[in-house]
């Protein structure tokens, strides 16, 4: 049996002990993992707490992210609970077996600590790595500070593991700005952490020898669809129980999660949709405008994929402008938030002008004055009733204005 | 063979299991007496990725069993460890139970997928002698 770690009511973590904390009171059964930062220490501090005998579980040094992904399909194909860490160059590794993972329904909780794709290379935090995988077939959650990290990685476990659902989980946080900013943290007790969770339930795992089973089978064109079609419904209908899972989280320790998060928006009139820790300061931002009488509000998708479409465009529904914060580059498109947030608000019978910012790339601050500046052009184009300057802007970029396309 | 169900009837993850139910008496029940699903490959034929076919000589088989170990596909029949032939419904001619049998001469060769056994066990060769440099 793995020993107990008291913990302080409030304890002082970064994003990444939030990480490892939450993975310890999971119990999990395998970790294969290869470091890389910014996630290094979230597998470092779960492996000494392995070492330490706080673990009841094996963790696997491989070769590479590939490998580490690989093993833990294995391992969660076995019969077994199942996470890892990682980030960035390790994740584009991983991306193959990614796939895999969400096609062969393996619930396996990925730790991931957002960090931007070189070249040039890069180890801060942007979400290049998040937009990289975003279709791989997982559930998304984002955390936008280590309270969040620590609470998520919690639910990972059990929304991935409801026998309604068996899709992997990936849990996001931003590199250095949250994985290694230590704040105050109100963990649950190791027992209770584990009750929310529960023990680990097996579906059609390997070990069972009295149902023989294939994993990773080929289908071609006269299967193929159908399964990606079915896997597909799963994602979608694990909205429901993400809902449950969060409800009950609520419950037991009061903290409130939503698939889109609100703030502010009551009486909003400008919006700034944003993700990661850019959240935390786009509402202080839009109290500050607040205060020079500009109605400013934040909305946050929580869960990325999979995508809430309805909520979405409930959230904003109401306002007049709408600032979609893309902290990844662009690659020849409009950003994917301002993408799938338009797309939302185009299935209602409004028309509300949305410009796209691209910013923060490779770990660029973005500062109370950016995010003042956006709220400033968001009120311009409210009253103006359409997108006054350009669609696409870079925010915090020296040199001239890089801008793309106007509203016809 | 298998159904073409709709995408909601699919297994989910494309588990492909080998028994109808539960069933762990694999290893004591005879293989056209076990509850293959649909989804085992025991009733598909994958004999057309081949290019060249082993053919099975009776008359020089010592019953050795070596193609049998050997073989992976479980292509090679043998009951009671009595070598009975080749399945070429699922035999991908990779030539390893040729490789491995001990008999002078072989009791497996290859020949062409297009040639008839009977022609083949017609220009069998003879015994090799050995030759003493």
């Amino acid at each position: 049996m793995a020993e107990k770690l008291e913990l302080q009511e409030v304890e002082v973590w970064d994003g990444n002990m939030a990480f490892s904390q939450a993975m310890r009171q999971a119990q999990i059964d395998v970790v294969a993992a290869y470091p890389i930062t910014p996630s290094t220490p979230t597998v470092q501090n779960y492996s000494k707490f392995l070492a330490d005998g706080y673990v009841d579980g094996e963790f696997v040094m491989v070769e590479s992210e590939h490998a580490a992904m690989s093993g833990c399909v294995g391992a969660a194909a076995a019969g077994g609970r199942v996470a890892t860490a990682s980030s960035s160059q390790g994740i584009a590794l991983m991306v193959e077996v990614l796939y895999q993972a969400s096609g062969m329904r393996l619930p396996i909780v990925l730790a991931m600590v957002n960090r931007a794709l070189a070249s040039p290379l890069n180890v801060n935090g942007d979400h290049s790595d998040m937009y990289l995988i975003r279709d791989a077939g997982w559930i998304n959650l984002c955390s936008f500070n280590p309270q969040e990290a620590y609470d998520l990685m919690l639910c990972a476990f059990k929304i991935g593991e409801d026998m309604r659902v068996r899709l992997p989980v990936v849990v996001h946080q931003d590199g250095f700005i949250c994985s290694h900013t230590a704040q105050n943290v109100r963990p649950l007790s190791d027992d209770e952490a584990y009750e929310f969770i529960g023990e680990y339930k097996t579906k059609d795992d390997m070990l069972d020898f009295s149902r023989a089973v294939t994993y990773g089978a080929q289908t071609e064109e006269d299967w193929h669809f159908e399964h990606k079609a079915k896997q597909h419904k799963a994602l979608m209908d694990s909205r429901a129980v993400i809902d449950e899972v969060f409800a009950e989280f609520r419950k037991k320790t009061g903290r409130k999660y939503n698939r889109v998060e609100k703030y502010l928006m009551d009486d909003a009139e400008v919006a700034i949709v944003a993700l990661g820790t850019t959240v935390e300061s786009a509402v202080i931002a839009a109290e500050t405008m607040r205060k020079e009488g500009i109605k400013a509000g934040v909305v946050a998708p929580r869960v990325i994929r999979p995508f809430p479409f309805d909520d979405i465009r409930d959230a904003l529904g109401d306002v007049k402008a709408i600032a979609c914060l893309d902290r990844s580059a662009p690659g020849g498109a409009m950003g994917m938030l301002f993408n799938e947030v338009s797309a939302a608000i185009y299935s209602t019978r409004k028309y509300i002008p949305t410009i796209n910012y691209i910013y923060g790339l490779g770990g660029r601050d973005m500062t109370q004055e950016h995010l003042k500046g956006i709220f400033k052009e968001l009120k311009e184009c409210a009253d103006a009733g359409k997108v006054v300057g350009k669609i696409q802007r870079f925010s915090g970029l020296r040199g001239p204005a890089l801008e793309f396309f106007e509203q016809k | 063979m298998s159904k073409y169900v709709g995408w909601d009837e699919v297994n989910d993850g494309t588990l492909l299991f080998s028994f109808e139910g539960e069933f762990d008496k694999a290893v004591e029940t005879k293989q056209e007496d076990r509850p293959y699903s649909q989804w085992n490959s025991y009733e598909a034929y994958t004999g057309d990725w081949r290019v060249l076919k082993p053919v099975y000589n009776r008359d020089i088989c010592i019953d050795c069993q070596n193609c049998w170990i050997f073989c992976p596909d479980t292509a090679i029949v043998s009951k009671d460890k009595k070598m009975i032939g080749i399945d070429y419904d699922h035999c991908k001619g990779c030539g390893v139970c040729v490789e491995v049998c001990p008999t002078n001469p072989k009791s497996l060769l290859m020949f062409s997928e297009f040639e008839k056994n009977e022609e083949a066990l017609a220009k069998w060769p003879e015994k090799k002698k050995k030759s003493k440099d």
